[in-house]
């Protein structure tokens, strides 16, 4: 089943043409990561999908259900009631956590599914420590975000993320912010994740991490996606010149 | 470092101390110990107590309208509508440049000679703190969008994720952190505050300050003016130790 179809996206900033024109779809159970130079609009494509950006033309379904359509070659976006309903297929994990600081680790993590998902409180909170210990970091839970270190912030916001229970989870460079020994912590959770079969879309820079973990590696460049396949074809045998430039790039880095 | 402790509570009770003859006075007990400086300080007290009352009936009044005003004012002035901000943004502008003496005239006068309405001497509370009111919030306004704005764009960005809605964003997530952000150069306007109430002579309302200059004027002795100094000082240690309170308290977390 197609959990996220996007079909013809383009978005641009003022004279700025970031996504050119975009179309990719993630199967259930999928993990996707999405490679790319600086400014090739990786960032953008997520901030599309998760809605925090408008798209300008393009279709963007999730689950089947219509969140943007076009009319005249223009998107327009599905009623508030009906974004509201397609916004819980998705979460989103961002590259500096967006942690809330006034909150413990517990409330950032059950206040959404509590007052927003109108969830039972108990229920919700034994998720929590639940997701918690997943992630190793159980005895963190009356901290403050301020009193953890950066690989524990980005695993209370993905367990965060995952208490809304998501049909879809996008990352959006989870480890850029960290240092190397605190990305290991956090390529783990995701391998979990993974394994778990919890369908991802990840923008990341760590070429071996999405050699390994995911079964879609799609390479990106000024606004196109120049490359998609299985890993090993995209990262090993990569046909387009603008790839094997990248890659040898990083990889002799 | 003992002392510095103690320094509010000495305040609080200075303080108290200046208010039991103002209370006295207010609840019709007459003093009769007219000999020696204590007795003479009590009455000069109880000379000034009811515009001790008045000033600080004043200073609560104000802060208690100007407050959410502000608030108001902020929200119009951050409007996707370019005409409300626009109003808001003009409102703030007039209320900051001109005098704030010269707006509780406009108050107190206003109606009188624009809508030819008698002037009556119950009104000059009212217009004082009407006039108060309104310029205050102007500044409040500018107080929280500084708050406002200096949460991370990233929070609303996580809000709108997890599906809260525009409001819940504001209550819940940005304005904790807001009111965080604020409360130094709140403590500043409301000392301002504190002392601005002197200002109200403007439009003869008889609060302390100008009790004080008339009793002083009338004995010729520094000593009232004297004594409102000191209330006034004292009133100002309390608030900063009340507002360094709350700021502590909220120093929960760190950004």
């Amino acid at each position: 089943m197609k959990l996220l179809e996007i079909k013809n996206l383009k978005k641009s900033f003022d004279d700025l043409e970031v996504l050119k024109d975009i179309s990719l779809s993630v199967e259930e159970g999928e993990v996707v990561s999405i490679l790319g130079p600086s400014g090739s609009g990786k960032s953008t494509l997520l901030r599309c999908a998760t809605m925090l950006e408008t798209m300008d033309a393009g279709t963007l379904d999730y689950c089947g259900e219509s969140a943007v359509s076009e009319i005249d070659g223009k998107s327009v976006y599905a009623p508030k009631s009906e974004i509201k309903k397609i916004q819980n297929y998705f979460g989103l994990v961002f590259q500096n956590f967006n942690l809330f600081p006034h909150y413990t680790v517990l409330k950032n993590i059950t206040d959404a599914p509590v007052h927003i998902q109108k969830r039972g409180k108990k229920e919700v909170e034994e998720e929590a420590l639940e997701l918690l210990n997943q992630m190793g970091i159980e005895d963190k839970v009356d901290y403050y975000p301020c009193q953890l270190s950066g690989g524990q912030q980005q695993r209370v916001a993905i367990a965060r993320a995952l208490a809304m229970n998501p049909k879809i989870l996008f990352f959006d460079e989870p480890t850029s912010a960290l240092d190397p020994e605190l990305t290991s912590e956090i390529l783990k959770v995701l391998r979990f994740l993974a394994s778990q079969k919890m369908t991802m879309v990840i923008v990341t820079h760590e070429i071996d991490f999405a050699r390994n973990v995911s079964d879609r590696v799609i390479f990106m460049d000024e606004g196109y996606i120049v490359e998609q396949g299985k890993p090993e074809d995209v990262i090993d045998n990569p046909k387009n010149d603008r790839v094997k430039a990248f890659l040898n790039k990083v990889k002799n880095a | 470092m003992s002392y510095m402790k103690k320094k509010p509570l000495i305040a609080i009770a200075v303080f108290v101390a200046l208010l039991i003859p103002a209370t006295m006075t207010a609840c019709g007990v007459t003093n009769d110990a007219d000999s020696g400086f204590l007795g003479w300080l009590f009455n000069i007290i109880s000379q000034l107590s009811s515009g001790i009352w008045l000033s600080l009936a004043l200073f609560a009044l104000t802060l208690i309208f100007s407050m959410p005003l502000g608030l108001l004012i902020c929200f119009a002035r951050r409007s996707r509508f370019k005409i409300v901000e626009l109003i808001a943004k003009f409102y703030i502008s007039v209320m900051r440049g001109t005098p704030l003496m010269l707006q509780l005239l406009v108050v107190y006068f206003g109606p009188y000679y624009v809508f030819k309405l008698p002037l009556s001497a119950d009104y000059r509370f009212y217009a004082a703190i009407i006039g108060f009111a309104l310029n205050y919030a102007a500044y409040f306004a500018e107080i929280y969008r500084s708050g406002i704005e200096a949460v991370p764009k990233g929070q609303y960005e996580a809000s709108k994720v997890l599906g809260y809605s525009r409001g819940q964003t504001f209550m819940k997530i940005v304005f904790p952190q807001m009111v965080r952000h604020i409360l130094p150069p709140v403590t500043n306007e409301i000392i301002t505050l504190v002392k601005d109430t002197s200002l109200a002579f403007a439009i003869a309302f008889v609060e302390m300050f100008t009790m004080a200059k008339q009793l002083s004027a009338a004995e010729s002795n520094i000593m009232p003016l004297f004594v409102a100094g000191v209330f006034y000082y004292i009133f100002n240690l309390i608030v900063s130790f009340v507002m360094s309170k709350i700021e502590k308290k909220m120093n929960y977390y760190q950004k």
